[in-house]
Order: structure tokens, then sequence, then C-alpha cells
């Protein structure tokens, strides 16, 4: 079946013959010179390409994750599958992992097209790659999607390689071997494993060769579930992240933040007296520029010391971006700077504006990285998104040459959007410099939160418009704080570009928003429209999960359900009959079975639903939301309780799924992220500062309002392209869950968070001066290690009812 | 600097630092240990939590000079051998449900399980969805249901430790109530 690769070009896509996928676009295989087996694969007429600065904003690409991929085409042929003597596929990823498990499914292309066990294969993070241009961003969900076809081709160049070198070892004919988990048979039973052929099968100099592509059948974990590749480092403590790094040969440093947002030091009173405290190595100014956030930089043996001495600094600070202002005024400028509807057509014109507060983006791993700067070179290790545009940054700051600086990218403890940018890489190089030693930067939590970059407050005013039994216009209108996307597409050229006037909004955001404003139902003529205000750098923002998505897409769906409440028609069923797409249809058919749609439910507990389409996948969301007042008014400590959906249902179609249990595993984290967007998870903008600094003030899910049941189901592939899933899953449970609260209140939920501006705001806020709060002391008593002394009582917590012991 | 000596997964340690430094960071930054994360550093996000004589602390609200030489603390690197294996149950419950995403957050939320579970045993019963919605541990990946299942899946393979044969009639674990924790 197989032939011997004749080292001549062919096109990929007619080479694939009966091999599964992989026809869309045209690619070439190589066998890349080197020591041991290397293969690699690239789209054909690369430099065709590679002279094409994507044309943001062609109307040709479906979606978003088009626009990426095409942008990353040129460079992706630049990717190279290795086989080392032991036997072991590696292969470095120019991509960043936070959680999404992207390593894996990796692997599992590689496992599955070389014809290896998963423990033969090794997927790590590429540094910084400049020749890879476009091809280094991770985001917008995208990774598997651009990265799926290549990756195979480039194995399946392996695997014939392999296949070639033992017919030679073996002196019979290629078509009588087979491969199996890493091993090559012959037909007499004689067997070698792929380490052992990896230096005979290497060639001296790189040449086309010619793919055979492994038939479906025989990709047995495509499309299966697969556990994570590190779950056993992450149990066992052994997953190194960034902080986890040169120990004992950095030091230890933290910031001093500004009480308003992007304010410079202008100097420390009493920096001295500070340089005397206990364990403190140095006390130095940041200044606050377009790439680093800045303050006052302390360097200590521990961070518990840099923790002490940040709270004695007397710092004078500049005037911020956002001086005085607060959510009211914010809310007050989106207002005034709405874009006009279109005339309405004939019929009942239904219109409502929903406002979305600001959302923290913060991951659990706070911003950190390692910086070791030197007077000619720089090394950085970090969880970068942009690795290639921190490295150009960190030479341009430092007066390097970009090949002086190694941008190490490091696995990160989520990102959410956080790592699009590189402020701590960054940050921690000028600090190094400064001080002319190694420095491994922490930000403390409450910085993450009140300084970190945040999801954009916007409004989205939608009108539907009803006329003869349907629905016959829709139109949206988003006017959103702007978005930063500076960080262009990962690169320093592209990344300038948006520096230019104006540019930031025109380019990336309305190109985002074009990609990602999709409305997946035949509700009549509208067009979704995207007005920004403020400039990028005002508020610390960035394209936090899901992008404007969360807010779109609440908006619309809320909306749907009121218009068929209008025809009198039931939610789900109305958007079956709407969908423009049978993908769409599925999911809703599919949900509306699994959930048990209309079941018989205790009084007070209300059923919702939602729908989403997006990187070239499709859900459906059906969730309980349990209003009764027994839950609502739960007391937990230190929590905000109020609704809590007890039961989700969510069915996903992203084309063909590579790893389900992948899937599924991104999908629970965007519904849980959803569900906390509708009612619970914000920040308070209050005179120039976030009121928020800790996970007791900021409400994301906890496990108190985590659904008790929770049902994912991942179709099985449809389509041999696969779609993201990444962000895919917040929209369709922010909405499911607004559209329960709709139906249990009778009123469309108007802003979100819906219990934002409650009451009580259910914290006491940190000052801002100093900018972090100290320590607890009283761990051994509080969780029950020694008894509790009678006389001296516990802090203050904000509701007293139980312990905060778990 | 005064010295602080103490046990960490069984060894005897003594660190040279000021007293007021808090565990997580002798942990961390002077003796290496870096399963233990840092969140917060206010008590609040769980991601450091160790066990220290059996029970589950958030290790950035301890001072150092508040341990006794005698205290043991088993940070995640130390739990499977307070078993005698590789992997504690709850670690291989974990890999089970695949219930990780970044990690980040995992540690703290092993350590805080196996805590849980030894409480309910304590009060011979099972770990109730009461329990559980106690666990202030945060995972901002939200793999909180998997964590839910992981729980309880890991409980199963934790004996109950043996009583002392000391009451007469013996209480059924379920006639307990599931609500006073």
């Amino acid at each position: 079946m197989t032939v011997r690769a004749d080292r001549t070009g062919l096109d990929a896509a007619e080479a694939a013959g009966d091999g599964a996928g992989i026809t869309r676009r045209r690619m070439i295989g190589y066998l890349i010179a080197a020591p041991t087996l290397m293969a690699g694969a690239r789209f054909a007429a690369p430099e065709e390409a590679a002279a094409q600065v994507p044309n943001i904003g062609i109307t040709d690409f479906q979606d978003l994750s088009d626009v990426l991929t095409y942008a990353a085409l040129p460079t992706m042929g630049l990717l190279a599958v290795t086989i080392g003597t032991d036997g072991i596929a590696r292969f470095a990823v120019p991509r960043s992992e936070n959680g999404q498990g992207l390593t894996t499914s990796i692997a599992m292309i590689i496992a599955d097209e070389l014809d290896l066990p998963m423990d033969k294969v090794k997927v790590t993070l590429a540094p910084a790659r400049p020749e890879l241009l476009y091809n280094q961003l991770t985001g917008a969900s995208n990774t598997i999607h651009a990265i799926y076809e290549p990756l195979r081709l480039a194995s399946a160049i392996a695997r014939g390689a392999l296949m070639s070198a033992a017919a030679d070892r073996f002196g019979v004919l290629q078509s009588t071997l087979r491969t199996t988990a890493g091993e090559i048979v012959a037909a007499d039973g004689r067997r070698i494993g792929y380490g052992d052929l990896a230096e005979k099968a290497a060639v001296l100099k790189t040449v086309i060769a010619k793919p055979q592509l492994r038939n479906a059948a025989d990709l047995k974990l495509t499309g299966t579930e697969v556990g994570r590749v590190d779950a056993r480092d992450i149990v066992t403590g052994k997953k190194s992240f960034a902080m986890d790094m040169m120990i004992g040969k950095a030091t230890p440093t933290m910031l001093a933040r500004a009480p308003t947002l992007n304010a410079t030091a202008l100097g420390v009173e009493n920096a001295s007296a500070v340089r005397k405290m206990p364990g403190v190595e140095f006390v130095e100014v940041i200044p606050h520029t377009e790439f680093v956030q800045g303050g006052v930089a302390v360097g200590a043996r521990t961070f518990g010391q840099c923790i002490d001495a940040i709270r004695e600094l007397k710092i004078r600070w500049s005037k911020g971006t956002s001086d005085g202002l607060s959510d009211a005024d914010v809310l007050k400028e989106l207002r005034a700077n709405g874009l006009p509807m279109t005339p309405a057509l004939p019929g009942k014109a239904i219109e409502e504006t929903f406002t979305f507060y600001f959302r923290p983006g913060d991951p659990l791993e706070t911003n950190t990285a390692v910086a070791d700067v030197r007077s000619d070179r720089a090394e950085i290790w970090s969880a970068m998104k942009s690795p290639i545009l921190a490295q150009e940054q960190i030479a341009s700051m430092l007066g390097l040459s970009p090949s002086a600086v190694k941008a190490n990218v490091i696995e990160g403890g989520g990102s959410f959007g956080r790592r699009l940018f590189c402020d701590a890489a960054i940050e921690a190089a000028a600090v190094s410099a400064k001080v002319k030693k190694p420095v491994r930067l922490q930000w403390h939590r409450t910085d993450n939160f009140r300084h970190g970059r945040v999801h954009p407050m916007g409004t989205n005013k939608v009108r539907g418009v009803v006329s003869g039994g349907q629905v016959v216009g829709f139109d949206q209108r988003h006017t959103a704080v702007e978005s930063d996307f500076t960080h262009g597409l990962g690169e320093l050229f592209s990344a300038l570009a948006v520096k230019l006037p104006e540019a930031n909004f025109l380019s990336f955001s309305q190109t985002v928003f074009y990609f990602t404003a999709d409305n997946p139902y035949n509700v009549g003529a509208g067009a979704p429209l995207l007005n920004e205000i403020y400039t990028y750098n005002t508020f610390n923002t960035s394209s936090v999960r899901n992008v404007y998505s969360p807010d779109t897409g609440t908006a619309r769906e809320v909306m749907i359900d009121r218009l068929a409440k209008e025809l009198g028609k039931d939610p789900l069923d109305y958007r079956i009959s709407v969908a423009k797409d049978d993908r769409m249809k599925g999911v809703l058919q599919r949900v509306k079975q699994e959930a048990g749609w209309g079941r018989s439910l205790p009084a007070g507990v209300f059923q919702g639903v939602a729908a989403h389409r997006e990187y070239k996948s499709r859900v459906a969301c059906v969730v309980e939301l349990d209003m009764r007042k027994a839950t609502v008014e739960r007391k937990v400590p230190d929590a905000l309780t109020g609704p809590r959906v007890t039961k989700l249902t969510y069915v996903v179609d992203v084309g063909k799924p590579i790893n389900v249990l992948g899937v599924k595993a991104q999908i629970m984290g965007g519904a849980m992220d959803g569900i906390a967007q509708a009612l619970t998870y914000s920040l308070h903008l209050k005179d120039g500062l976030f009121l928020e600094g800790s996970w007791d003030n900021a409400f994301y899910m906890r496990q108190w309002n985590v659904p008790p049941e929770v049902n994912i189901i991942v179709l099985p592939a449809n389509t041999d392209d696969p779609g993201g899933s990444g962000e895919l899953g917040v929209a369709a449970a922010m909405a499911a869950t607004a559209n329960a609260y709709a139906k249990a209140t009778g009123k469309m939920p108007t802003e979100f968070p819906i219990l934002h501006n409650r009451s009580d705001l259910g914290f006491d806020p940190q000052p801002s001066v100093p900018s972090i709060p100290q320590a607890p002391t009283d761990g051994l008593t509080r969780f029950g290690v020694r008894p509790k002394k009678k006389k001296k009582t516990a802090p203050k917590r904000r509701t007293t009812k139980k312990t905060g012991g778990s | 600097m005064p010295n602080h000596s103490f046990f960490v997964n069984g060894e005897k340690v003594t660190v040279d630092v000021e007293s007021d430094v808090r565990l997580l960071w002798v942990l961390r930054d002077i003796l290496g240990i870096t399963g233990p994360k840092y969140g917060c550093s206010g008590g609040i996000c769980r991601a450091c939590t160790c066990h220290i004589n059996g029970k589950a602390v958030p290790v950035c609200t301890v001072p150092v000079g508040k341990l006794r030489s005698t205290d043991k603390i088993v940070t995640i690197e130390g739990l499977g051998e307070t078993v005698g294996k590789e992997l504690h149950p709850m670690q291989e419950a974990w890999i089970e449900k695949d219930v990780a995403q970044c990690g980040y957050c995992q540690p703290g939320q092993v350590m805080a399980a196996v805590a849980l579970v030894k409480d309910a045993q304590a009060k011979r019963r099972k770990v109730t969805d009461s329990d559980l919605d106690a666990l202030r541990n945060v995972c901002r990946c939200g793999t909180y249901p998997r964590i839910r299942e992981a729980i309880k899946l890991g409980e199963k393979g934790m004996p109950a430790p043996k009583r002392k044969k000391k009451r007469v009639v013996k209480k059924k674990p379920a006639a307990r109530s599931s609500s006073d924790e």
C-alpha cells in the first residue's frame, strides 16, 4: 500500500489519495537535513504567500479562524517532527500552552500518523522564532485549526522515510512492511524500532518528499478521549511554571503599583530605609511606559519580604490615564457614542440596550516572568502567547538585536487572553536591566486584578422587528471601551501598524468584531456594528476569553428569546426553525433531547437555552437555574451566592474533534466562566481604579455555585476541519443563564453580570495605598492546627455564620 | 536571623530566615519545594494548600516562626509517601478523571481534597455535596465539576481509619447529618 518516498515534489492534496482528509490546501512535504530523521511540511507557493501581508478584512473568510490560519500559512512549513535514536518523536509547537490541552492534542495527531504510542511523542513549546513571523500567536482558539494538516503531513513523511529505511535494512519491498506502535514489522516477523532507523532515515540534504497519509480507520486516537500528557506531573507538583525556575539564581521581585491605572512612579521618599529591611536586595523605580506597567520594583530573598517592603514604601505618583472615572462615567460615554440603528422596517420593533461591565481576565497564575539581562544579551522565561513580539520589544527597549534576546515560552497557569501581551516578560527585562541581575518577577494578586488586562466594558443595543408572524429585522450595535489589539498578529511589524492613530480600532477591532459578531439565525435584515471609545491604552484591556462574543452573543440570544415570546413560540423550537445551517440545527435538536427541554421542574427552577457559532464550531446550551429563596439567599462567608445553575447540558459540534476529553474540558471551563459572567463576576471601577483585589472580591465561579449536574456531549466528526473550542463555551452558557433568569423574572436582564449593581458590594475594598495587602498570620489556628485562643479575635470576615475552613 | 526547624515530607529541615516570613515562601524560595503555588497570599485561593499535622492549610497564612520543631508538613510532593506509594489514591483519581487543565491550582486542590475526605471519615461519614460546596479552592480553568467527581472517586480509595472499639453500637455513616461542616 505504501510506496517508497520518491523524493519528487508532489502536491499533498493530490497525494492524500485515500488518506483521511487533508484536501483543502496545497502543501509540500520535506525530509530535512539533520543528524536524525526530520520531516516537515509547508504550504505550496510559499514565496507568493510570504510576500503578501494578510489583508485583514477580506470577506472570503468565513470566520476569524480562517484569518489567523491564513496568516500562519506562509511559515507553517518550517515546523518539523524529529525522530530521535531513542525512538521518540519530538515536536516544538510554536504556540503557548496555558491549560488548553494543545500539547496533548498535538501529541495525538503525531502519534496517530506516525503509529507511535503516546508516551513516545514529546511536545514542547518553541522559544520565540522570528522566522515564523505571524505563526507564533496563540489566540482565538485557532491552534489546532491551523496546525492539523501540516502536522499530519510531516508525520506521514517521517513514517514513510522510516519504512523506506527499514526496507533497505531488511532487503525487502517496502510494501511488505507494516508499522505497529513505533516498530516496523516485516512479513517474516523481523521487527525494528523507529529509534534504530532514525539515523539511517536521515537525509544529508533537504529534499521534497511524498507523504502517504494513513487511512482514517488507522487513526486510533483522533476523535477519542485521551487524558492530558502532563496529568501526572500536575498532580505530583512536578509541572514547572515560570516561578518554579531559577530559584536561588534569580531574585524574587514584585512591584508596588500605582493608586490609579497607568500612573508612573515619580520618586520614593524612603528607598534607603526600605532597602535596609530584612531580606531586601533592591528598590528601584521602573517608569510606566508603553510596554511596561511599572511602579517601584522590590527585590528580596523571598516574595514575602517583597510584600513587606512594598507596604512600607512612600511613593509619589503621576496622574493616571483614568483618574476620577467610575462605572457610571464610562456608561455615560458609551451611551453617548452608540452608532445609530438602520431605519426600522415596518412592524413591531422591540429594542433593548444591554450593559456589560468590566470583567477581569485573571488566570490563577499571576503575570510572571524570569529575566536575565546582561550587557550584550538577555534571556526571558515566561508564558508568552506572542513571544516574537516580546523578543523584539525587549530587544528594542534594551538596545540589543533581537537575536541577542532569547524568549523561552513556558507553560502558563491559565491565560484567558491575559498572556496575549507579554507584560510580565517585558517588565521583568526592564527590572533585570536596571538592577543588573537576574530576577523572578511575580505580580501580586491584587495588582493582577486591578492593573492587569480586563474585558472592556460595553453596551449592546439590539432591535428586533416582528411583522407578519416572523422576525424581519435584527440589528445590533456594540459600543465598548477600546480593546487593545496592539499585539497585532504577534509580530512587531503588524503590532506597530496597529499603533498608528485609529489603526487599533479600524483594523483589528473591526476585523475581529466583523468575523465574530455573527448571527446564526435567519432573522431578517440587519448587521452588527461596533464603535469603540477611549484610546486603547486608557484602560488595560485585551482579548479576554471569547473577546466580544460573551457580550454580543448574550445580547443576541436574550433578544431571540424575547422575539420568540413575541411570536408565541418556544424559544428552543424557534431557534431550530430559524437556524442558518444544519450543524446549528443539529446541536439545538440534540440539546433539546439531552436536556429534557420543557421537563417538569420544582417551582422556582427555570430552564434557559442559547446557541452560538464561532471558531468553525457550533454549540447549544441548556441550563436550569435555581431561583428559590433558600438558594439565592445562601450564606457562604466572603462570597456572593445568588441563583445557582443546578444542571447544565451542552452539545458541541467542533467539526472534527481531535481529543474529545480536551474539548469537553474546554467547554466545561467556558461554561463556568459564562455562568459567572452572567451572574456575579465583574470589576467595579471607582475613581480610576478597580475595587476588586482578590478572589473573594471578584466573584468568579466557586464550588458553591458550580452546577452539580453537568452533561457535555461532543458530536462525532462531520467535517475534516477541526474547529476551535478554547473560548467556544463562554457565550452560550452566559446567554442561557441570562435566558433562564429572564424566564424566572418575566423580563430581560439588561445588566451583566446580573448582580453587578447589588445593594451590598459584598466585600470591603482593599486600600489603594499601599497597593497590596499583608498576608494573614493566623493560619495555624484558623485551619485547626492549633487550638484557637480565646482572647484574640479572628480577622474580620465579611459574613460570619461559618468559618471559612474547608 | 533565627533558625526554624520542622519536618517537610518526612525530613527534618532547618532554615535560617526571619520569623514572620510565611511558610509558602520558605518552601518555595528557600527550600525550592515548588508544588505549593502562589495565587493570592491571602489564604483565599488555596493554591498553596499543604498539610500541617494532617490539616489542610494554605501556607501563605503561616509565619514560619510559629512552627514547632515537631510540626509535620506534607506538600503535594510528599503526598504519595504518606500512603507508602508513588501516588496517593486522590492523585490517581485526579489522573483517572483527567481533572487538570493548566494545573496551577491542582496541587492545592488535591491536598484540600485529601483533608476533606479525612475530615468526613473522622466524622464517620462520606463526603457530601455540602462538603464539596464548601471547598474554597479557586480553579480559574473551571475544572470544578471534575474535581467533585475525582474527590468521590478518590474517597473510595482511602480506607477509613480503624476505630477504637469503645462504643457499643456502630452508627451507620449515612445516618449522620450532611450539613455539620
